[in-house]
Parts: structure tokens; C-alpha cells; sequence
């Protein structure tokens, strides 16, 4: 959540605005604040800026408040707000920028186990180039450190439908699936 | 008929079943599926949010190959779809990511399955095949989001009311009930991380269908599958209600109306019991 208040006067700055516009290629200075964005939202709830806002506020150049926001993480990526934006900003687009630009700058995710979940699935990609369930849940319950009774049986009544498998359908990436992850070092 | 196929990992998994019953549906319909050789992940829900350059270059992969076999592209996983079609947008736009050399030449269809199922196979053959009428299940179909938005990117001729589905399901004789929760998110893709937060969002889908009418819910994406099917019985004994709704693929309905033998065993894979409002129905 974000640490501070949103500030009622505001000195605008358009450093981060670009670097938003930059690395999302949307026209987020295009927004009239319609709102239909966070009308058609679904979890809205949840959020402590919500997305006519954030976008507003990345407007003015707030960047610690947008990137320290639960709004980031807990973005569904229903892809609504994209669907309904009569300005034809990406909103949902924007969102996964905004992560990638709080995890590049350092910040610590408001929700913590949204990103380690991602890490989690993309390391098994990049292991066997198909996501093996079994692996992909060890390697985010390592991360996070949080395993439930309840997970466990979860688990194992996973294990019991054949839905879980021992093995991997493949053990190594194939070449093509390693030469792309190389190729993404040092790309945004 | 021929057509390029890629599964995506959930139908080797956690949505086994899906892959079985495609598979045997479309054996009975007479379409062959060219599993598009050593296909790998398309990133899913997660490298859009962690690398741009990833989330367009590991489906770009597969429609690569996809183009250079010349058939059209199947795909049963609504997630895999979107992000397919993203990298085909993306690539075509003036702004791709840089790195990758691909441009897609759009010579290839690149479809969801019921679409596919219901717009080229066609109803004469659906119901051409059928064996019992799926009388007395009153679904609702259940779409969720990646197979419909954005539409600029999915194409979809109907993304706030999609038809795929309830059109087979009707042509099969289900008594399918309307709603307007088709395309709402299910919050698949907090499932690991906010399940409560995912819960409410279930919650309001399954109260939603009893209000229509509903008996079961009838899907076509893995995610929201897991979702729905998963966390069913956690969600009914939070909120003290009573949810008592099959979620079926619409692949297993088609095997249980062709008599396919193994609809039995796709069903004891899911978490809600599923057989018995069937077997009530006299189809199992």
C-alpha cells in the first residue's frame, strides 16, 4: 500500500510520464479521466488507487505513490479497462509497465508473493520450456515460505486426479526457448 | 480436415481432461490435429508482466512455425490464444519489440477452439455425430476474458456476448440459460496470490448462474476452470451458501452427446462432483 497520503497540491512533472509513455508506447497523456476504466473494474475493492487514478497520477508525475500501489499487483489483467478506454490507452498494458518499472527501480512490491509467483513460473519455462505445475508451485512456496495445511491437501487431491505429474513432459528447454531467454538479458 | 494444434501446457496438466476430450471430439468430428512440433510455453499470464520482450517472443516461437506449416492454428486454452494473437498484433504494429526478426505474414487463422468448432466444423456436423441430447443440464456458458479482449486484439465478432459456446451446447439439446456474466474476470490469475480476492469474484459468478437458472457451468479455459472447479466447496463454506455447480468443459459435454467412453474418467478429475447431476439426467 502506498506509504503517504497523496499530496493535495502537487508540483506536476512530466519525467515520469515519459518514462511510462516510453516504455508502455501508450499515449497515457491522452486520458480525460472518463473513469470508465475503474467503473468496469472488477476489483476495484481491493485496490488502494483506483485505475482513472493511477493513470491521473502518473499524469502528474507521482511516481513513488503509483509504484509503492497495491493497484500494480492486484490488477487482474481482465483486460476490461483496455476494451472500454474511449482514448485507446492499453490500461491493462500500462499496469504490467508500471510493475516492471517498480521492479527495475528497486521497489519493494506492495504485494509481495504477485511478483515471486511470476519468477516462479517464468524460472520453470526457462527450464524446460513448458510449464511443469509441480516445480513451478515448489519454486513459489520456497519463495514465499508460506505452505498451508490446506495447500498440502490441495496438493495431494491434485496428485490423486492425475492433474500434478512426477515428471515434466519435457526435462530441458529446447534451443529455440534457451536462445530467446538469452536474447531477453538486458531487454525490457 | 487438417489443422495445426497447440495444446499449451495446462492440457498436459492440470487440465488434462480438456486435452483428452479434445482430442476425442475431434476424432468423432473428422478434424485432424498436427500438434505443432516441440511447441514450448507462451508466457501465459506472466511474462507480459515481468518482460515485454518474452511475452511476444515465446508465442512468436510457435506462430512462426504455425505459418510456415500453412494450417490454420488451433487452440483450446483461451489464455495461449491471446497471447498468440498479441504477438501476431504486436509484430505487425509499428511498435514490436525490438530483437525480433519474425513478421507475420497472417497467411494462417489463429482460433479458438469453439469458434473453431462451431464457425468451420458447423452445426450439420456437431450434431451429425450425436448419440444422446445433453436434456436436462440448464448451463450457463462461461467464457472468462483472454478469448474476447481486448477485441482489437482477439478479434472476437461479439466480445461482450460470445455465442461459440452456447450455440453448440443449444444444437446438442442442453437447455442453455442466458446471463450476463459471460465475459466477467474469475480472478484466475490471482488465484495463487490473492485467493481472496479471486473468491469474491467467483462468488458473484456463482450466484449469478443459480439466478439464471443455471444447473452447471460450461467453459472453455483451463484457468478458469481451476478456478471455478478448485475453489468451489472453500467458497461455499465461507459464505455458508450452498454451490452445488458441475463445471464442465464444453469438450466432455460433446464426448457425454457422442458417447465417448472416457467421459467417465475426464469427470473424476474435477474437484465439484460432477457426475451425478447426470446421472439424475439419465446421460451417464
Amino acid at each position: 500500500m502506498t506509504g503517504t497520503a497523496i499530496p493535495q497540491i502537487i508540483t506536476p512533472s512530466h519525467t515520469f510520464l515519459k518514462e511510462v509513455e516510453a516504455k508502455s508506447k501508450q499515449t497515457v497523456s491522452a486520458c480525460f479521466q472518463c473513469e470508465k476504466c475503474t467503473n468496469g473494474c472488477p476489483v476495484t475493492f481491493a485496490m488502494d488507487i483506483v485505475p482513472h487514478k493511477v493513470i491521473r497520477m502518473i499524469n502528474l508525475g507521482l511516481k513513488d505513490h503509483v509504484l509503492k500501489s497495491d493497484t500494480i499487483w492486484i490488477c487482474a489483467s481482465c483486460e476490461t479497462c483496455t476494451s472500454r478506454c474511449p482514448n485507446d490507452i492499453d490500461i491493462a498494458h500500462v499496469m504490467d509497465s508500471l510493475r516492471q518499472l517498480c521492479q527495475s527501480s528497486g521497489i519493494e512490491a506492495s504485494q509481495r508473493n504477485v511478483p515471486l509467483l511470476h519468477e516462479a513460473f517464468m524460472s520453470t519455462i526457462q527450464a524446460h520450456g513448458r510449464i511443469w505445475e509441480l516445480e513451478m508451485e515448489t519454486r513459489y512456496m520456497m519463495k514465499t515460505k508460506e505452505v498451508t495445511s490446506k495447500d498440502m491437501k490441495f496438493g495431494m487431491d491434485m496428485f490423486k486426479r492425475g492433474k500434478l505429474k512426477f515428471m515434466p513432459s519435457r526435462w530441458g528447454a529446447g534451443s529455440k526457448v534457451k536462445q530467446i531467454f538469452n536474447q531477453s538479458k538486458g531487454r525490457g | 480436415m487438417e489443422v495445426s494444434y497447440y495444446p499449451g501446457c495446462s492440457l498436459e496438466g492440470t487440465a488434462i481432461e480438456y486435452g483428452e476430450s479434445t482430442q476425442a471430439i475431434c476424432r468423432t468430428l473428422g478434424v485432424h490435429l498436427k500438434e505443432l512440433p516441440d511447441w514450448s510455453c507462451c508466457g501465459a499470464s506472466s511474462a507480459h508482466v515481468t518482460s515485454d520482450y518474452l511475452s511476444v517472443a515465446l508465442p512468436a516461437k510457435d506462430l512462426e512455425q504455425a505459418e510456415k506449416i500453412g494450417l490454420d492454428l488451433i487452440i483450446p486454452c483461451a489464455a495461449c490464444y491471446q497471447r498468440v494473437k498479441v504477438a501476431e498484433k504486436e509484430l505487425q504494429s509499428d511498435h514490436r519489440p525490438e530483437g525480433i526478426t519474425f513478421s507475420p505474414k497472417g497467411n494462417i487463422r489463429i482460433m479458438h477452439l469453439a469458434d473453431f468448432i462451431w464457425d468451420c466444423v458447423g452445426e450439420k456436423q456437431i450434431v451429425s455425430r450425436m448419440k444422446k441430447k445433453l436434456e436436462g443440464l440448464n448451463p450457463v456458458c462461461y467464457y472468462g476474458c483472454l478469448t474476447s479482449r481486448p477485441p482489437k486484439i482477439t478479434d472476437a465478432k461479439n466480445p461482450d456476448n460470445p455465442q461459440s459456446m452456447d450455440e453448440i451446447m443449444l444444437a446438442l439439446g442442453a437447455n442453455v440459460r442466458n446471463w450476463s456474466y459471460k465475459t466477467d474476470c474469475c480472478g484466475g490469475s490471482l488465484q495463487f496470490t490473492r485467493l481472496d480476492v479471486a473468491k469474491r469474484l467467483m462468488q458473484k459468478l456463482f450466484d449469478m448462474a443459480l439466478e439464471a437458472g443455471a444447473n452447471c457451468i460450461v467453459v472453455g479455459c483451463p484457468m478458469c476452470h481451476g478456478n471455478l472447479d478448485w475453489r468451489q466447496s472453500e467458497i461455499a463454506e465461507d459464505s455458508g451458501n450452498r454451490y452445488d455447480l458441475p463445471i464442465y468443459y464444453f469438450t466432455e459435454l460433446m464426448g457425454l452427446a457422442y458417447g465417448e467412453i472416457d467421459t467417465v474418467k475426464w469427470l473424476g478429475k474435477h474437484m465439484v462432483e460432477s457426475k451425478a447431476l447426470l446421472q439424475r439426467n439419465g446421460l451417464l
